[in-house]
């Protein structure tokens, strides 16, 4: 059975939606499982409406009115989703905050969304919501769903999903048809989230979307791709995530797919292979993590092991190859292919739980052609998709048999793509937003005559693929005057195990130079073996082996770029680009603007004859402290 | 003393009257006095070579004091052997882990529950009736009760050696919990971890002293006088194998016998913060 069968309208609402997936599928089918105790324990539509719809009505007898703002932070799981549904069923509207969100940031968002309740798990996130309580005067009431260390909270304004649940049920018994007509009364033009993107640069902008918004976007992705509700689907990246709405609640809901909650964040990755998920979206970062742990593997494993994976990604490269190029692939390749996959391929696919993978998507950032490629010689059908929260998730994508590695595809129906003359990439679809909150400024620069500026620079190639260059902002002129695209050069250097993070620098200047952030477990072990002495990662990152080794991984890079593009300088930074230290945003995007005053001393050093800088800075830690570190940090050349 | 039985929170759950303990010509223990009652966590402090580790071993059976008497919930348990102890409720962890390194974490605390396992090895030999039903609650009660309290469900099938010290650390007092236990006695849980590790495994702690399901009394060996300070009720002083007091925290931080019993004056309190 594909999709609901239910045509979508202006007068369609996520909620009604909801409720009459839920009427369909009753108790015959599972629509959520949660890993939990060791086990998975799953809730059939049935328990998925009941909890809704008392948490609804539990909510709205605490005085949730339509358009009131439920601000919602916790990990990937039912309760997290109930509530979003919840706030939606009672018309108000769901706020997503990032787990890892620092206090400042939980405040701007809680303040400046207008937040009456706040939905927490457990007693971190209560803590979090209680130490500005205070300065959000109008969070009313805090919500919490796991007991665990709650025993000492007694304030009247705390209160559990359970007990809210049981008011639910009472008012339930007062007015029983309250539920669904207060579903009833919404509209498809209603707003249902609010969305807070990471700003690269500025203060996060609170983009507004629609039923209408989210639904058209569900069903013409959908169209492309469709899924069944026979998928199973792992929900494991933030619900702040406009991505994983898309797959939990647009796609989800329309399609009836079940939805998998893994135990907890560092269990995702066994989880999803317990699961073996028929669709993936992640942002790239995951899948340069899964890369990073084959290529690891794969160095420490027995000598028979590694021709066998040596000799499997050879033909899996040709055949990825002969694929992309839309050439046919040869009897005796594909057999050899065959052969690569029996022994190979299937094995590697399970291990990283890609064994009953149809679609599976990146976006959100870019990926390099490295990492896409590796993937392709795997045999899993990895596809780039191109959008953002303004869209309400993507407008481009790539289709089956029409993949090109350098692309993101072609727009889905409904959606219209065209490059101003400066080279932004402009999208007009139902599911563009209705503006940002409380920014009518912004919201006129992004929203002209219905079409949205993303603030991407990009082009369309010959065959009507969208090519997406770099933020507009970030672009940089080299040597030679030619634009480039920092990006690229990074995510290339990202496909070398070794290296975690890379920040290009070289706008309008005499050459490239890179600032490198080692991966610490690779280097670490690397290090091991070669027994080298080490304490910590600053020094680590400054061992002379350690910067042969990173110069190497550079000079294969610097390989297949044109001579001004090619990097001749670099050092090693002491740390790892962290969230924390507003290096990069939630999404994991570096904050170029940022990071170019932070480590100013660096790039002077990078641009003039010195050997040495000296650096004197402050980290922060999540919890909030800060540590003051003073190191001499190494600059090397590479030669022509 | 109440006699076994039903015991309320304050009640005198274990007593050792003036128990001596040498080994040759060494006095560990001369004419030691404890007094803890159910619901407390009770502290014993001393420098090293007080005679702290050796005061656990005694409660729990490793060692047979020469002189004294122990009384575990009314009973004289002088004589019972270790695991006679174990199933009158006293658990305990080590100062030096001592895991079986090459089970899992899963295997190692399930160890713990050995001792409620009543099932006969023809039942057990094919899995039916009471093995059946002893496994699945006991199953139950690890995984809710253990692994989702203490946060390890990440780590349950991975072996122990495997396993970073502070985890290792955890994993001890997992299986000392799956005992179900009415005392446990708690050998320098925090040694050794760092700042993290250190506010988790007193969070812990406090939650098995306090949590409704647990409400574990718990004597704790421990040099983090911040730690130690904070959580306990009653704080006993070791020194030499004499007992210098036995009072409140504030009593004891008040006490100068006791800054002089540690020379080093001034860092007495000092914690890790």
């Amino acid at each position: 059975m594909k999709g609901s069968g239910i045509e979508i309208t202006k007068e369609l609402t996520i909620p009604k939606l909801f409720l009459s997936q839920c009427r369909k599928y009753g108790d015959k089918k599972v629509a959520m499982r949660e890993k939990e105790f060791g086990i998975w324990i799953p809730f059939t539509w049935q328990d998925y409406y009941e909890n809704v719809k008392y948490l609804t009505l539990g909510m709205v007898s605490l005085g949730l009115q339509r358009g009131d703002k439920v601000a919602m932070i916790g990990d990937n799981r039912p309760e997290g989703l109930w509530a979003e549904m919840a706030a939606m069923c009672a018309g108000a509207i769901g706020v997503w905050l990032f787990q890892d969100c620092m206090m400042d940031e939980v405040k701007y968002i809680i303040d400046h969304s207008d937040a009456k309740i706040f939905v927490g798990e457990s007693q971190e996130e209560v803590d979090k919501a209680l130490s500005i309580k205070d300065t959000c005067p109008k969070l009313d009431i805090i919500m919490w769903d796991d007991p665990k260390g709650m025993r000492n909270y007694h304030q009247d304004f705390l209160i559990s999903v359970k007990r809210v649940q049981e008011l639910g049920r009472e008012l339930d018994r007062e007015k029983p048809d309250l539920f669904e007509k207060t579903i009833n009364e919404g509209h498809g033009d209603d707003i249902c989230l609010l969305f807070y993107t990471s700003g690269t640069t500025a203060l996060p902008k609170g983009a507004l979307l629609s039923h209408w918004n989210m639904l058209t976007m569900g069903r013409n992705l959908m169209a492309v791709d469709p899924c069944y509700d026979t998928d199973d689907f792992v929900s494991y990246l933030p619900f702040a995530w406009i991505g994983e709405q898309m797959m939990s609640i647009s796609c989800g809901l329309q399609m009836g797919y079940t939805i998998n909650f893994p135990e907890g964040p560092d269990l995702a990755q066994e989880n999803i292979r317990e699961i073996g998920p028929h669709v993936m979206f992640a942002p790239p970062r995951m899948y340069e993590g899964m890369t990073r742990q084959v290529q690891v593997k794969y160095i420490d494993s027995t000598w028979i092991k590694r021709k066998v994976y040596e000799f499997g990604t050879k033909v899996g490269y040709k055949v990825a190859s002969l694929k992309f190029e839309k050439k046919p692939v040869s009897v005796g390749l594909k057999f050899l292919n065959w052969i690569s996959s029996m022994t190979m391929q299937k094995k590697l696919k399970d291990h990283l739980g890609m064994s009953r993978l149809r679609h599976c998507y990146t976006g959100g950032a870019a990926m390099g052609p490295d990492h896409f490629k590796f993937f392709h010689a795997l045999g899993v059908n990895l596809k780039q998709i191109y959008g953002q929260t303004e869209v309400a998730g993507i407008s481009i994508v790539h289709r089956d048999g029409d993949i090109k590695f350098d692309t993101v595809g072609t727009p889905i129906p409904e959606t219209e793509i065209k490059i101003t003359e400066e080279g932004e990439i402009l999208t007009k679809s139902p599911s563009v937003f209705q503006g940002y909150y409380k920014n009518d400024e912004a919201t006129k620069k992004t929203l002209i005559d219905g079409w949205l500026y993303s603030g991407d620079r990009g082009f369309i190639d010959e065959d009507g693929h969208l090519v997406v260059f770099d933020r507009s902002k970030d672009v940089m002129t080299l040597n030679d005057g030619r634009p480039f695209s920092p990006q690229y050069l990074e995510t290339r250097l990202k496909f070398s195990p070794f290296v975690r993070e890379v920040w290009a620098i070289g706008d309008k200047r005499e050459f490239i130079s890179a600032v490198m952030c080692i991966d610490y477990a690779v280097v670490g072990k690397w290090a091991d073996d070669k027994k080298l002495n080490y304490t910590s990662y600053p020094e680590l990152s400054q061992k002379p082996e350690v910067y042969e080794l990173v110069k190497k991984q550079i000079q294969e890079a610097n390989k297949d770029l044109p001579e001004p593009a090619r990097i001749r300088k670099f050092v090693n930074l002491y740390k790892v680009f962290d969230a924390d230290d507003e290096e990069l945003t939630r999404t994991s995007k570096l904050k170029r603007a940022f990071v170019e005053n932070r480590y100013k001393d660096i790039v002077n050093a990078l641009y003039s004859d010195v050997d040495v800088v000296h650096m004197d800075t402050t980290i922060t830690y999540e919890d909030g402290r800060e540590q003051r570190i003073k190191t001499d940090l190494h600059i090397e050349k590479i030669s022509a | 003393m109440n006699q076994v039985g039903e015991f309320k929170e304050g009640d005198i759950i274990l007593k050792l009257e003036d128990v001596h303990m040498s080994f040759g010509k060494v006095t560990a223990l001369a004419g030691v006095n404890l007094e803890v009652r159910k619901g407390e966590i009770h502290s014993i402090i001393g420098p090293n070579g007080a005679g702290k580790t050796v005061m656990m071993n005694c409660i729990n059976g490793l060692y047979k004091p020469q002189e004294g008497n122990i009384y575990f919930k009314g009973q004289k348990v002088n004589n019972m052997r270790p695991y006679r102890r174990a199933e009158l409720g006293i658990s305990r962890t080590f100062q030096k882990l001592e895991l079986f390194g090459g089970m899992t974490v899963l295997d190692n605390i399930r160890l713990g529950r050995h001792i409620h396992l009543k099932s006969g090895i023809f039942s057990g030999s094919i899995y039916v009736g009471k093995t059946k039903k002893e496994e699945l609650s006991s199953r139950q009660f690890i995984e809710e009760e253990i692994i989702d309290l203490l946060e390890i469900e990440s780590i349950r099938d991975k072996p122990a050696h495997m396993l970073p010290y502070g985890l290792q650390k955890r994993v001890e007092l997992g299986r000392a919990l799956a005992l179900n236990p009415e005392l446990i006695l708690l050998d320098e849980p925090l040694a050794g971890l760092n700042l993290e590790e250190v506010e988790d495994m007193a969070r812990f702690i406090l939650d098995i002293n306090e949590e409704e399901r647990w409400k574990i009394t718990c004597i704790l060996v421990e040099h983090d006088m911040g730690v130690v300070m904070d959580i306990s009720h009653k704080v006993n002083v070791l020194n030499f194998g004499n007992q210098i007091m036995d009072g409140t925290p504030e009593q004891v931080q008040a006490n100068p016998a006791v800054i002089k019993a540690y020379l080093g004056e001034d860092d007495l309190y000092s914690t890790r913060r």
